[in-house]
């Protein structure tokens, strides 16, 4: 196994809050090489993003979050870099792109100064190139009339162009690593897929690795190479795209994916959802995390908590039942 | 943008006339009879009838009012009785005073305020934060008045670092204009210095909880940047109204502090004339500052346009 | 039947309960705040010392004493005596009845017509046209001008220092009446009440009223503070309450003559008065983080 572009190893990420700290991520370990596209998925409040931010360490800023483990980025352990450091790094190595674009990008601002200010700061080029970089960067990602569009702000111009916008800027230094969260949720579908399609066509140009955060499984079956579930802090399984889709072993998993609607298929058949809530980070189950909802626990699930194993074919599962479910399910379709 | 504006001057015009009714109907809500108030117990009967067709005061209250407004648009704000000249020169003599206070209070706040309110927005949630603001709630609690009678005591009396009160023009020389306007300027900026720096800093605090701080941040910017550009542009828009809202009051605040330190400004003008029973003197001056007042606010709203793209390209797009 | 009326008890006692629990949880949650507790003690402070005060005094605040005039702070006499030798303590304690009177009057007349204008001027749309311009300009004055106009025009009376303070300050009420009552007049059920029938009586007062109370009570803690803080500046220009009956802002305006020599006749009433608006503004904070948060002190 040669080096990987990004390695996360056992990361956890501590907030200091009212009630006391909250642990958002809880020993998560990851990893991403380069052209390829690993996705996380799970329900909102599993700690997808603030995963996808530690990497970058956003939270640095208001001196309450502390992190543990180790994000090794080319080699380069980033939790142990000065701030400075760090400075280099964002936006220049690695870019990240948010989820709703029009709050995402600073309403005082034009498009160009946007995208021209990592260009300036990390390439120090001087305005006038960084202004021609801009205007190829928009040719780039398909905004007509560039040279007009880059005077214009960020409430003139639609949704979908403005995700475009975001990621100009997110690429504008050429980043090996994209961190993409939820860069389409706030879209309409019909510009998902164009931007989805853009961010793979650039990822094939810059050969870039991409980590992309959604709740979405059909985009993650159409442009994923690998797949991380998360629930409540944790990954409960992972593995390659076919191998996750074909043969769930989670019963969380399973529970995402029977949770699609079929277009084809029996009509009739039941949208099956997974029972209850993700639980606040404030009363975490001492067992299997998913203990209380899922339909296969049993004594053992509440009372301990099971490990990630690494099966054949890079896969990796944390499930005391998975061998039993995995009969139950094939025999039940 | 255009439209913006002409809605925002339209939007004066109901206020202005309140405002106008108001300062005219001070003379009326006198009990009694004006005239015999101003000339007071003595006066012969004779000599306030006199008075009275003088001042117009026999007419109906409509007419009365109408006069007073015609001659309000030619700049005529009637006669002072007691200084026996135009009300209007009265309030000339008496501008410099206080606008060179207003303008030294003005800067004082800012200065204090801006830095204080970002730094407290930074350290948010710490004990440095919760000290400046337990601090700048001090500043609002203590009547600007009251604070100029401390630093007297202690500055001038105690200490005789400056001048107790006083006032000397600019053409005496610039620090000898500035030495006597060091304390007014602080006991009147400071309490305003507390505003602007709690609205600072909540507003500072707003915005950085928004998304495009995180976009900033993950570019690789610094942080200071990350506050001083992209922060405080959008945090602006609050902090500009109360500084317009203090400059405001600080023009009128200065009635008092005016008082404290003696100086021959408009505040004193208002003053004396209240003592004087000076009528068309508080009406003019009240009116006066009142529509500066309103202007000054009419500004700030215009610049909005300025600093925030979204209103000024609101109709374009 | 017994049934019923044992439901109906049960429902009672878990609304009791909830009711019961909810108060707890809102007074400790306002007493966790150190800020919030200190400005309750102080406002609490104040206004033991306005009630009781003149009780512990063991001068009369107008007896002149010409031996004793302008006596430094000592046992004998506490804050020290004055220019026309009356016990300072005697006239600070004693003036706080005007001052804080002044406060508490114009915070309850406030309230009371801020509301009504309020409140009739969110259901009423002609109404609220010709009201709310004539908040606008009330409000286009500033605060401490309009009050020393009106006083010019009425007269210096405490009852017209409450009066002038009462217009000045009703605009502001209303205004945060209003929205807060345009919040809850938007909601269906208004419209379903109305549609029932119900009198536009019965809806302004038992539906809306209620939900603006808690900006209302924040708010009015405010105006209480600055009350006192433009009486004192009235006061200490001489167009507030009188002499010789005392107040905070008219022993200041006796203490600037004799400043060079006196600073007791400055340092207490100025104490008193920085003590009584500061336990106002820490206490009004308090509330308005757990009554209303969103609602920006608006300044005049």
């Amino acid at each position: 196994m040669g080096e990987h572009l990004l390695e996360v190893k056992k990361l956890k990420t501590h907030f200091q809050t009212e009630r006391g700290k909250v642990t958002a991520v809880d020993g998560i370990s990851l990893h991403v090489d380069r052209g390829e596209v690993l996705a996380i998925v799970g329900e909102s409040g599993c700690g997808k993003s603030v995963t996808a931010q530690s990497i970058l360490r956003l939270f640095e800023e208001n001196g309450v979050t502390t992190y543990d483990g180790e994000i090794n980025f080319e080699g380069k352990n980033l939790l142990e870099q000065p701030l400075s450091e760090m400075r280099k790094i964002r936006g220049n190595d690695i870019s990240m792109i948010f989820q709703d674009p029009l709050s995402s990008l600073n309403p005082v601002f034009t498009i160009g100064d946007q995208i021209m200010e990592p260009i300036m700061l990390h390439q120090k080029l001087s305005k006038k190139e960084a202004y021609k970089r801009a205007i190829e960067m928009l040719k780039l990602i398909g905004i007509p009339a560039p040279e007009q569009r880059v005077h214009e702000y960020p409430h003139q111009i639609s949704g979908g162009m403005r995700q475009r916008v975001m990621i100009a800027i997110a690429l504008a230094c050429q980043p090996k690593l994209l961190i993409a969260d939820e860069p389409t949720t706030a879209l309409d579908v019909t510009i998902q897929s164009q931007i989805l399609e853009l961010i793979d066509s650039l990822r094939q140009k810059l050969d870039m690795g991409i980590m992309l955060i959604t709740h979405d499984l059909g985009v993650v079956a159409q442009h994923c190479t690998r797949v991380a579930v998360m629930y409540l802090g944790e990954v409960v399984e992972e593995g390659d795209v076919d191998s996750l889709f074909e043969n769930p072993l989670h019963p969380y998993t399973q529970g995402l994916i029977n949770s699609i609607p079929q277009l084809t298929g029996d009509r009739n058949q039941k949208l099956s959802i997974i029972k209850g809530m993700v639980p606040s980070l404030n009363d975490i189950p001492k067992g299997c995390r998913f203990a209380p909802r899922c339909p296969y626990a049993s004594a053992k699930c509440i009372e301990e908590k099971p490990a990630l194993e690494t099966l054949e074919n890079n896969k990796r599962i944390m499930c005391w039942h998975y061998k039993e479910i995995e009969g139950a399910v094939s025999n039940a379709t | 943008m255009k439209s913006y504006i002409l809605k925002r001057i339209l939007s004066l015009i109901p206020v202005l006339l309140i405002v106008s009714i108001v300062v005219f109907m001070i003379i009326h809500l006198t009990p009694g009879d004006p005239a015999s108030v101003m000339l007071g117990p003595e006066a012969s009967q004779e000599d306030v009838e006199q008075l009275k067709n003088h001042l117009g005061l026999n007419d109906p209250v409509y007419q009365q009012y109408f006069h007073w407004v015609e001659g309000v648009f030619q700049g005529d704000l009637g006669d002072s009785f007691f200084m026996d000249k135009p009300v209007t020169a009265a309030i000339i003599e008496h501008l410099g005073p206080t606008i060179s206070l207003a303008i030294l209070s003005q800067i004082t706040a800012i200065l204090i305020a801006l830095p204080l309110g970002i730094f407290a927005a930074r350290k948010r949630g710490t004990v440095t934060d919760q000290t400046f603001m337990g601090i700048s709630l001090l500043g609002i609690s203590i009547p600007h008045f009251l604070f100029g009678l401390f630093l007297i005591i202690i500055l001038a009396i105690n200490l005789r670092w400056l001048p107790v009160a006083g006032y000397r023009p600019l053409s005496a020389g610039l620090w000898e204009h500035i030495k006597y306007l060091i304390m007014p300027a602080i006991a009147l900026g400071t309490g305003q210095a507390a505003l602007i720096a709690r609205m600072t800093r909540s507003s500072m605090v707003e915005t950085l909880n928004l998304n495009f701080i995180k976009t900033a941040r993950a570019k690789g910017l610094h942080e200071r940047k990350v506050i001083y550009k992209h922060t405080l542009r959008n945090a602006f828009i609050p902090i500009l109204t109360v500084i317009g809202q203090t400059f405001g009051t600080l023009v009128a605040g200065a009635a008092v502090t005016e008082t404290v330190f003696n100086i021959p400004g408009i505040g004193q003008l208002i003053i004396n004339s209240v003592e004087r029973r000076d009528y068309m003197v508080i009406q003019g001056t009240v009116l006066m500052v009142t529509v500066t007042y309103v202007l000054i606010n009419l500004i700030v709203d215009l610049l909005y346009g300025v600093i925030d793209p979204r209103v000024r390209l609101k109709k374009e797009s | 039947m017994e049934l019923v009326v044992e439901k109906k008890r049960q429902l009672s006692d878990f609304r009791r309960d909830i009711n019961r629990e909810r108060r707890r949880l809102f007074v400790r949650r306002f007493f966790s705040n150190k800020l919030t507790v200190t400005g309750s003690v102080i406002l609490l402070l104040t206004l033991l010392i306005t009630i009781f005060g003149p009780m512990i005094s063991a001068y009369n605040p107008y007896e002149m004493v010409v031996t004793s005039r302008l006596k430094a702070p000592s046992g004998e006499h506490l804050f020290g005596t004055d220019n026309l030798g009356r016990d300072l303590f005697a006239r600070v304690v004693y003036g706080a009845r005007a001052s804080m009177g002044v406060g508490l009057s114009v915070a309850i007349i406030t309230s009371i017509l801020g509301m009504v204008v309020g409140l009739y001027s969110s259901y009423y749309k002609i109404l609220d046209h010709i009201l709310m311009r004539i908040c606008d300009g009330l409000m286009a004055f500033p605060a401490i001008l309009l009050a020393i106009a009106l006083m010019a025009a009425l007269g210096t009376k405490i009852e017209n220092v409450i009066i002038a303070l009462s217009a000045v300050f009703t605009p502001y009420v209303a205004r945060v009446v209003r929205s807060a009552a345009l919040v809850v007049r938007e909601q269906t059920y208004i419209e379903a009440m109305k549609a029932q029938g119900a009198s536009s009586l019965r809806i302004i007062w038992a539906h809306i009223a209620p939900n603006t109370l808690s900006p209302l009570i924040v708010y009015a803690t405010f105006i209480f503070a600055d009350a006192i803080i433009i009486e004192a500046g009235l006061s200490f220009l001489g167009v507030g309450v009188p002499a010789p009956d005392p107040s905070w802002g008219n022993i200041l305006y006796d203490g600037k003559l004799v400043i060079f020599t006196a600073w007791w006749m400055t340092f207490f009433p100025g104490i008193a008065i920085i003590l009584s608006v500061l336990g106002l503004n820490l206490f009004g904070d308090g509330l308005r983080d757990l009554l209303d948060p969103h609602t920006n002190r608006s300044k005049k």
